[in-house]
């Protein structure tokens, strides 16, 4: 590593202390940090750095999983929710509230719907033994579009009241509402992005071309697999947790990518730092900017992290 | 001489066509050999099979006294490269970064490139003339440019022996020479074993000391240029007229092309 990729990953280090005491202090009452560890705040304190942590943790998991996808359908649009994760964690959860299941019980669904969607579109695209990324890429799309409007129309044919809770699961939303479940996602989500990081050297073969790989001692199938496994366990428990929060697992890692290479040994961490970054501001914003109304997460990673990117994308094409 | 890979009583291709049937032949330690014939013989799929992408179906590819078949994939690509017609990449990995890629087989998992690793990269990229490239993004280079750089990737792999398929198609004819140059030297110097499909039959003769002549999956005629670039075989197999001349530099044969219009009807 050359001592400016150093100084890179340690500024980003900071710079999410410093995030994570901001978004800590920030919040619909604003309070100091002396104020906060007073005993009497105890509560606020607690539920500020459990969503301060799972912003890091959804940040981080899916910036993960979107550079593990971009790497092996060697696509840079690709994106966590690719595989249809995400409509079909919307479906899982909107069928349930329809047969009324205990709410507790809706993360389980919305993780079958996602994980069950998954094994769909991985079976749909299979040959055999082998799994060409464009069918996978296609099936992803059409049973998401499918999916997406299952949903709709069970939302506008329902006078199910609950239903309209919903939207935030389509947008986005970090409030903790069960610790249990959090630690179990928190858990998941780090292992995945250990194991992605592992396999960083095949990742960075398997970028330059399937056959490539193997010249290189890669056995690209098998490792295929493992990445779809592990992407599918992070954005299938994430999205029970937190719902659909798009653009950062596809931003951040191009982002990345332009400020530290594609190299994935190094881009990995740092792209993990930085998605964690954003989204700890991001969710900051949507507490506070109409407080005390709450704006789903997903709106305001979309509005910030669209001129971000064109910023970068024109600066580097200048540097061309 | 040594024989470095013995391929017996070889067949395989794809699930649901046997591409190559019943071949069997050696490489030598030191050859340069080519692999011609017409479009599906079979000659990418044969080099497919002893690289490991395909998986063969029949008979056996001995390396050095061992079945490809079970050796590790990583063993198997510390004594074997491989470069293929064209590599397009992309994302934007410096050309540092694609060669030292070639370290993968002899690395772990997470392990960092340690000084050996850098040297053994820097010496790629020079044998390459490519050093003065490798701040540049292999997605900005030109065609030659970047087979130069594949080729270096494959050579910091420290092969002993090197697969390349059509490495020159989609090169003008400075740059064509320019790669077969440079792996005639690697051939001579390093002592580094090539096995190659050629399109061009001339510069086959040219480079090769050993051809292998394809025809519908199996081996037609085998040997050193002059045996195997006649007219007779390159007619028969190709089913085209051509005049086979003597080069005046080297002495190796010269297939010349001739055009429908000027094949006199011999009757």
């Amino acid at each position: 590593m050359t001592p400016v990729l150093k100084r890179k990953i340690l500024l980003l280090f900071i710079i999410l202390l410093l995030a994570i005491i901001w978004g800590i202090v920030k919040g619909s009452v604003n309070l100091s940090l002396t104020e906060l560890l007073l005993k009497e705040n105890r509560q606020i304190l607690s539920l500020r750095f459990a969503r301060v942590l799972l912003a890091i943790v959804a940040g981080a998991g899916l910036a993960a999983s979107g550079i593990a996808l971009q790497a092996i359908l060697r696509n840079p649009l690709a994106e966590p929710y690719l595989l249809g994760t995400s409509s079909g964690a919307g479906l899982g959860a909107v069928l349930a509230i329809i047969i009324g299941v205990y709410k507790i019980y809706l993360p389980l669904a919305a993780f079958l719907g996602a994980a069950l969607t998954i094994i769909l579109v991985y079976s749909l695209a299979r040959q055999g033994n082998k799994v060409p990324m464009q069918s996978l890429i296609l099936s992803g799309v059409i049973v998401s579009i499918a999916f997406s409007g299952i949903i709709v129309f069970l939302i506008s044919t329902s006078g199910n009241e609950a239903l309209h809770g919903v939207m935030w699961w389509l947008w986005g939303s970090l409030q903790v509402y069960d610790f249990k479940l959090f630690f179990i996602v928190a858990a998941v989500v780090i292992l995945g992005i250990l194991a992605i990081f592992i396999l960083s050297q095949d990742l960075n073969a398997i970028s330059i071309g399937e056959e490539e790989a193997i010249h290189l001692g890669i056995n690209t199938e098998t490792i295929k697999k493992i990445l779809f496994l592990i992407t599918s366990f992070i954005t299938a428990s994430l999205v029970c947790i937190c719902g659909i929060i798009g653009f950062v697992g596809l931003i951040i890692p191009h982002i990345m990518r332009l400020i530290v290479g594609p190299n994935h040994k190094i881009l990995i961490p740092s792209a993990c730092l930085a998605a964690a970054i954003f989204m700890v501001l991001c969710d900051m914003l949507s507490r506070t900017l109409f407080a005390p109304l709450e704006i789903p997460i997903g709106v305001i990673t979309a509005i910030i992290g669209t001129p971000i990117f064109i910023v970068l994308l024109k600066m580097k094409q200048r540097v061309k | 001489m040594d024989t470095l890979l013995k391929v017996d009583s070889l067949s395989g291709g794809y699930a649901k066509e046997m591409v190559i049937k019943d071949v069997s032949f050696q490489i030598e330690k030191g050859d340069f050999l080519g692999i011609i014939g017409p479009n599906g013989s079979g000659k990418s799929t044969l080099l497919r099979l002893m690289s490991r992408v395909l998986t063969l179906q029949k008979g056996n590819i001995i390396l050095e006294d061992k079945d490809i078949t079970r050796m590790n994939l990583k063993e198997f690509c510390r004594k074997v490269a491989f470069v293929p017609q064209d590599t397009l990449i992309n994302f934007s990995f410096s050309v540092e970064e694609i060669v030292q890629m070639g370290r993968i087989p002899h690395l772990k998992r997470l392990q960092f490139e340690t000084r050996h690793d850098f040297l053994i990269t820097q010496n790629a990229l020079s044998l390459t003339d490519t050093l003065y490239l490798k701040e540049k993004e292999i997605d900005t280079l030109s065609a030659g440019e970047r087979q130069r750089v594949i080729i270096a990737k494959a050579l910091a792999q420290e092969p002993a022996l090197l697969f390349l398929d059509e490495p020159t198609s989609h090169l003008d004819i400075g740059h064509q020479i320019q790669i077969l140059d440079l792996l005639k030297k690697m051939n001579r110097q390093n002592n580094l074993t090539i096995a190659m499909v050629l399109h061009d039959l001339n510069l086959a003769s040219e480079y090769c000391n050993r051809i292998i002549l394809l025809n519908e999956g199996r081996i037609f005629k085998e040997g050193s240029p002059k045996e195997v670039l006649t007219y007779q075989n390159i007619e028969t197999v190709y089913k085209t007229v051509v005049v086979v001349n003597k080069n005046p530099m080297s002495s190796k044969p010269y297939v010349v092309l001739i055009s429908g219009d000027n094949i006199c009807p011999r009757d």
